[in-house]
């Protein structure tokens, strides 16, 4: 156990342990057991497995129906960030810039991908969709579309911090002073200052997107095999296999938080979103 | 300054993004809100007199409150205890601990479920090892126990990182001003702490609560649609194999939806007049 900070009354440093010690064991314990399970030889009916082995995660990356679901999602995730960034780089600019009215109906607006639960938005989805002029159920593009809306509330609060931390405003008018045109200073000035923020909205977002079951489930299923599908559909297979794909999946997810990794701003845009 | 007539042309960028939004965020709640209403025909309550006069559906949207309220107290409770310690330990400690919620956070849906049957499951690691040691009979994850454990499990990272904020602004000079003037350890929770920290409470609280009602992908996973919750039902109503049933899904999505708005006006009476209050 490493050494607490010193800087406590030592009367108090044995307490908190107290209180720390089952929390995050009981919250380790189940991404502990799958991984174990993952790599492990055989766990029946003893405390511990026999042996470990690497041999699931090797059958998992030779299965070619992973490989295909693990592309799909990432057409479909990829597809939906590139959109977003297009729709709502101008939305956050305009917002911060030009409009505050603008700024201030934003603030209200995402909140509503987090309000509304995505079995509801499904349920309408479902219907206007599934027939009509727009039959988009049962294919991906639905699913970039959607995408699109629950990134929303990070894509649209990461470009809004970012565009503040580089006083985007200021270097508009600067530039503008300089004779350039809004849209040739935008171009030229904001948007590659902008490069931290849009890779952390694009990695934010993705990981969350990677995890997204819901309306894949709902909207589209087995006719477009994304990765949780996938996962849903083999979860009666050997519980190792269905381990190991539980584990890559995560330490993909976790491996893009890692490069979204602006840190105290990524924290911050999640509090001030929720 | 003069508003110009003409609105201004940097307006014209607003609108693909307002068409998808409107047309993937609004446009389905819309419908949502008309559905609920809509009887073969015509407009009436019908569906949500169906709803009501069901023991069926009541059942679901009494299991959906209970099992947000147990989880988002238990959850509350647990990730209140959690931020004291991360507040009490420092440095390198407090940041491994801290970035391991925010990756906990990040577990859920399928993989989650999946991670507790491994664990908790018939066959699951950790009941075998309890059932060894004598400390339960059997253990049923499928049940509303099991369903509550990991409820309880997702609500308490979530819970962490709402949390922390508030935790780390008590200031330790209020402790010690308190106990200079006589007051003990339960004293200055019960006078300084815990009203200073009310408003992230109850905050936190009503985010974790509506995180629970809206929850779907996880008891899916587990138990398909043989827990009887709200989620569970609307998602049947319109996917499952027979007797889709579109405009009574409707109702019941307006139902849930009127639960979480519920929530939050509750939320804001009880901060409301509290010093600290709307500052987060």
């Amino acid at each position: 156990m490493p050494a607490s900070a010193n800087n406590q009354a030592p009367r108090a440093l044995p307490l908190h342990w107290w209180v720390l010690v089952p929390i995050f064991t009981s919250l380790a314990l189940p991404l502990a057991a799958t991984l174990l399970y993952a790599i492990s030889t055989r766990w029946g009916a003893t405390l511990l497995p026999d042996g470990l082995t690497l041999e699931w995660l090797q059958r998992l990356w030779q299965t070619p129906r992973f490989l295909a679901a693990f592309g799909r999602s990432l057409i479909v995730v990829a597809g939906a960030l590139l959109l977003s960034l297009v729709l709502i780089l101008p939305v956050a600019f305009l917002a911060h810039t030009r409009f505050a009215w603008l700024e201030r109906g934003m603030n209200t607006l995402v909140l509503m991908p987090f309000a509304v639960p995505p079995v509801v938005t499904s349920v309408g989805l479902l219907q206007l969709y599934a027939g009509g002029p727009l039959p988009l159920v049962g294919t991906p593009w639905i699913l970039i579309f959607t995408y699109v809306s629950i990134a929303l509330p990070f894509v649209y609060r990461t470009l809004i911090n970012s565009l503040r931390g580089i006083e985007a405003t200021e270097l508009m008018e600067a530039a503008q002073l300089l004779g350039a045109s809004p849209f040739v200073a935008f171009l030229r000035v904001v948007l590659p200052n902008l490069r931290l923020g849009i890779r952390i909205a694009v990695f934010l977002s993705l990981s969350f997107l990677i995890g997204e079951f819901v309306f894949a489930n709902l909207l589209v299923g087995t006719r477009f095999e994304t990765l949780q599908i996938y996962l849903f559909n083999v979860r009666r297979e050997s519980g190792h296999f269905t381990s190991a794909l539980v584990i890559t999946l995560f330490t993909f997810i976790l491996i893009l938080t890692w490069l979204g990794n602006g840190k105290s701003e990524i924290t911050d845009s999640k509090e001030r979103s929720l | 300054m003069r508003r110009r007539f003409r609105p201004p042309l940097a307006l014209w960028w607003l609108l693909p993004f307002a068409l998808v939004f409107g047309a993937f965020q609004l446009a389905p709640l819309g419908y949502v809100a008309l559905g609920a209403f809509r009887v073969d025909g015509g407009w009436g309550l019908d569906h949500f007199r169906e709803i009501a006069t069901s023991a069926f559906y009541r059942q679901a949207i009494l299991r959906s409150l209970e099992i947000a309220l147990v989880s988002s107290l238990l959850g509350i409770v647990i990730a209140a205890f959690a931020c004291y310690g991360l507040t009490r330990t420092g440095g390198r400690v407090r940041r491994v601990l801290i970035a391991f919620t925010n990756m906990t956070s990040n577990f859920a849906g399928v993989p989650l479920a999946f991670a507790f049957i491994i664990l908790l499951g018939a066959n699951g690691t950790l009941t075998l090892a309890l059932e060894r040691l004598g400390l339960v009979d059997t253990f049923n994850l499928y049940s509303r126990t099991g369903l509550m454990i990991i409820y309880t499990w997702f609500q308490v990272p979530l819970g962490i990182l709402l949390l922390l904020p508030a935790f780390a602004g008590l200031r330790r000079e209020w402790r010690e001003a308190a106990s200079l003037l006589g007051a003990g350890r339960f004293d200055y929770w019960r006078h300084i702490g815990l009203p200073a920290l009310w408003p992230s409470l109850v905050g936190t609280l009503s985010i974790l609560l509506a995180n629970a009602i809206g929850t779907y992908a996880t008891v899916f996973a587990l138990v398909g649609n043989n827990y009887n919750l709200l989620t569970i039902r609307i998602a049947n109503l319109v996917s499952g194999d027979l007797f889709l049933q579109p405009d009574l899904a409707s109702a019941l999505s307006l139902i849930t939806v009127a639960l979480l708005t519920l929530m939050t006006l509750i939320q804001q009476r009880l901060m409301r007049g509290r010093p600290h209050a709307g500052k987060r």
